[in-house]
């Protein structure tokens, strides 16, 4: 063992740029590549109804979103998506920011935050639906309901343990409200804030798909409510995927952008590990 | 001696902490008097409320008595006249602004132009030598860095007394040194009044015109003493000299009869 | 102010002001209908949304739906978490394959689960398989993610310490890699026990099989709003049943644990 640590830990072999691109490629897509070839060879002699081959449902995906159902269902979905996670955002930070900065009105609300974060997100959109009716603001609202309740409660508690000797330093250069804010509270809060926006992605996503099932006439939840009940098997894999490739989208979007908001964060624990 | 010098004044300053035990008294009857220009060094036996004290000093704490005076009028908050650098380098930096961004801070609610803002942020770079290190982060640099950085940011907000409180105590002793020679440059150069809080009984002899002895809690000056080395210090030398092991001896001797609690409280103050 | 000292007197303010919200919420709740600002029909009476539940909870029936719902939780939580403990070790503990799968898992794991009921209504019909496979799906990646990064967490320091000394592969995992993974293994098992209610129940309101969602989706179908709200507030109870349950496991588990001292020292 100690032999190996003694060569392993000398200077890396000057290989070149490509072969380790190369190497990095093998990873990232190998074993996908294998399942896809291997559920390819299972789907052409297998006789499962329900697992079309990945070459049926690439086909099915094209045919079906490529073109005007883009427009019709795919895009309503994504604004209302969009809309709530912005609103969930934006609602979540600000009234998380005023909450956790004032005690009294944090020990009325604690029980009753804690009471609406436990309850399961879907079971509002009955509720919201009674209320407003099927609308496209009842989607919104529903994705609102749900997702905002991480953020919330994240940016309490961010807002709640900023550093005692951060605040202190604040005090003592008598640095203005709106200063501390920006440059102290937030910025000290933000680590649990992205958190709860994380959790909240994969809430919002949840809801606009089951608020399009359960009542819509469009979007990307009832396309493929559709297609199952029409025993459409390979459309409604390809919506499946449509949806993954969602997901991972707004995961991609999310880790660039917490990338650049929380640098000195993952910065700071690059370091202690060292 | 009453003097229209006095820069500070502290008199009869009193501190008791409401606790679930029962109120503890952290600070008896704190008295004296600082003139600009000047640097005292504050030391004292372990847990004599020396980071309390200062607390009070800065306007971060109210005092139960007595009152703190800055250039005549007393201090109820956090005063522009003073700038405080923590022992908590690593918490009293932003992490997530830049060397530059930290120092500028301070400053932002200051009615100055850009130019003149900038000038005092790379000045006071420049002072502790840092100006190379103003767009990396606090967390990139040594313990030594950042505590230069808290220095940078307090005299960059030009205060008329700089109040450091133990600054020193999480740092190696080489850098130590060389911290403390800064802090007596800075005080040389800028002519900056510094009230330094330590434990250290060599540095406060090292560092400061007038050493300040406080007592165990609750904690009272138990002496007042003037260090007359001669204002050129340097760490191989003065160190060296048999006047400072005079000093450090007695002041050491002061601390353990702080501690073993001998010293009898004066009856009145002045 | 000396007969209470400062931080009993926190205390009890602290309750005193969580009792006063909660009162507050259903004040306002009850006076929205009784001011017409929103018809009844809509938002009922919270004065009657309380009596039902009183009704239901002396309700038998209403019990049986109740223990339906968390059989299905029971079952669903259990295999995603063995499935996700075995899978996760391994994954985690050889490097090759943690780089292997990564694309894999990335892809997956963004997937909302809720995309797979129709599949799962295909394969199963209305029936609790269809249900699990969607509780099992979402509560796995809860797990497994934080079990790889567990185990994947092990100090550099304390790995070199075990080899230097000796310690067998077997001895290496339950001294070295099964203490460092608990704490993440068990915030896994937090995230995966509400996301199993979750969607525990929502399988049951969207595909139709029996339980406390079904109950829920046949109260809005019939236009019964105060068992509609009533349903909520129970799912609501639920929710924070299970969270209170696993949070206090956590801290009893790793009570040795810092990140736990931590939180009470605060």
């Amino acid at each position: 063992m100690t032999a190996y640590t003694g060569r392993l830990a000398g200077p890396p072999r000057a290989r070149g740029v490509g072969s380790r691109i190369a190497v990095s490629f093998g990873y990232a897509l190998g074993l996908p590549m294998l399942l896809l070839v291997v559920w390819g060879l299972v789907a052409t002699r297998g006789t499962s109804r329900f697992f079309p081959g990945p070459l049926t449902i690439s086909e099915a995906f094209v045919d079906t979103w490529v073109g005007p159902a883009f427009v019709a269902d795919v895009l309503p979905s994504l604004y209302r998506l969009g809309l709530g996670i912005t609103a969930s955002i934006v609602l979540g930070i600000a009234a998380g920011t005023v909450i956790g900065l004032v005690q009294w009105l944090r020990e009325l609300l604690e029980p009753l935050l804690e009471f609406f974060r436990a309850i399961p997100p879907p079971v509002l959109i009955p509720v919201v639906m009674l209320l407003l009716g099927i609308t496209d603001t009842m989607k919104v609202v529903v994705i609102v309901s749900g997702a905002v309740w991480p953020i919330l409660l994240n940016t309490i508690e961010g807002v709640r343990a900023t550093d005692s000797v951060m605040t202190e330093t604040a005090d003592s250069f008598r640095v203005t409200w709106w200063e501390r804010l920006w440059f102290l509270v937030l910025p000290a809060a933000s680590p649990r804030i992205m958190a709860g926006v994380r959790q909240a992605l994969s809430v919002a996503l949840i809801l606009m798909v089951i608020s399009e099932m359960f009542a819509s006439s469009s979007g990307l939840g009832y396309r493929i409510a559709y297609f199952q009940r029409n025993y459409l098997i390979a459309e409604m894999w390809s919506g499946i995927l449509l949806l993954g490739l969602v997901g991972v989208f707004l995961a991609v979007v999310f880790g660039l952008v917490e990338r650049r908001v929380l640098r000195w964060y993952h910065g700071i624990r690059e370091v202690n590990r060292a | 001696m009453p003097d229209r010098n006095n820069l500070l004044r502290v008199e009869h300053l009193r501190k008791v902490y409401e606790a679930t035990t029962g109120d503890v008294e952290a600070i008896g009857d704190i008295s004296f008097t600082m003139d600009a220009g000047e640097l005292v060094c504050i030391v004292g036996p372990s847990g004599c409320g020396k980071t309390t004290l200062l607390k009070c000093l800065a306007g971060l704490l109210r005092p139960t008595g007595g009152v703190v005076e800055m250039d005549g009028s007393p201090v109820t908050g956090p005063s522009p006249a003073m700038a405080v650098v923590f022992q908590e380098y690593g918490r009293s930096l932003y992490p997530w602004l830049t060397v530059r961004g930290n120092v500028e801070l301070p400053l932002r609610h200051k009615k100055l132009s850009r130019a003149e803002r900038d000038k005092l942020v790379g000045d006071a770079l420049e002072a502790v030598g840092l100006a190379h290190a103003a767009r990396s982060h606090p967390w990139q640099l040594s313990g030594g860095m950042q505590q230069r950085v808290a220095i940078a940011r307090a005299v960059a907000y030009q205060p008329e007394v700089l109040i450091m409180d133990e600054p020193f105590a999480a740092v190696d002793a080489q850098t130590r040194a060389d911290l403390e020679d800064l802090v007596r440059e800075l005080h040389r150069s800028r002519r900056i009044s510094i009230l330094f809080v330590t434990h250290d009984i060599d540095e406060s002899v090292y560092l400061g015109q007038r050493v300040l002895v406080l007592s165990k809690s609750p904690t009272w000056v138990q002496e007042d003493l003037a260090i007359d080395l001669p204002p050129e210090r340097d760490q191989i030398t003065t160190r060296a000299l048999p006047r400072f092991t005079e000093l450090r001896t007695h002041v050491y001797d002061q601390i353990q009869r702080a501690k073993r609690g001998q010293a009898v409280a004066p009856q009145s103050a002045r | 102010m000396r007969v209470l000292t400062p931080r009993r007197l926190r205390a009890v303010r602290k309750a005193v002001l969580g009792v006063v919200g909660l009162a507050g919420f259903l004040a306002v709740w009850q006076l929205i209908p009784t001011l017409g600002l929103i018809n009844s029909q809509y938002l009922p009476y919270v004065t009657d949304v309380l009596a039902r539940l009183f009704e239901e909870s002396v309700d038998l029936a209403f019990w049986r739906r109740l223990g339906t719902t968390m059989t299905s939780w029971a079952i669903g939580l259990t295999v995603a978490t063995v499935a996700a403990v075995v899978l996760g070790t391994v994954v985690g503990l050889v490097p090759v394959l943690r780089r292997a799968t990564h694309t894999i898992v990335e892809f997956l794991r963004p997937i909302p689960s809720v995309a797979l009921i129709p599949l799962a209504v295909l394969m199963f019909g209305i029936q609790r398989q269809a249900a699990l496979v969607i509780i099992v799906y979402a509560s796995f990646w809860q797990v497994f993610v934080q079990v790889i990064y567990g185990v994947a967490d092990v100090d550099a320091v304390a790995r070199d310490t075990a080899r230097s000394f000796g310690l067998t592969r077997r001895e290496q995992l339950s001294h070295l890699v099964l203490p460092t993974a608990l704490p993440y293994l068990m915030t896994g098992l937090r995230l995966a026990a509400a996301v199993a209610l979750i969607l525990a129940i929502t399988a049951e309101m969207v595909i139709g099989n029996p339980g406390l969602g079904r109950m829920i989706e046949l109260s809005r179908s019939a236009g019964d709003a105060v068992g509609l709200y009533a349903l909520v507030v129970v799912t609501g109870l639920l929710g924070l049943a299970v969270n209170l349950v696993f949070r206090f496991v956590e801290r009893r588990v790793l009570s040795w644990h810092q990140s736990v001292r931590g939180e009470e020292a605060r």
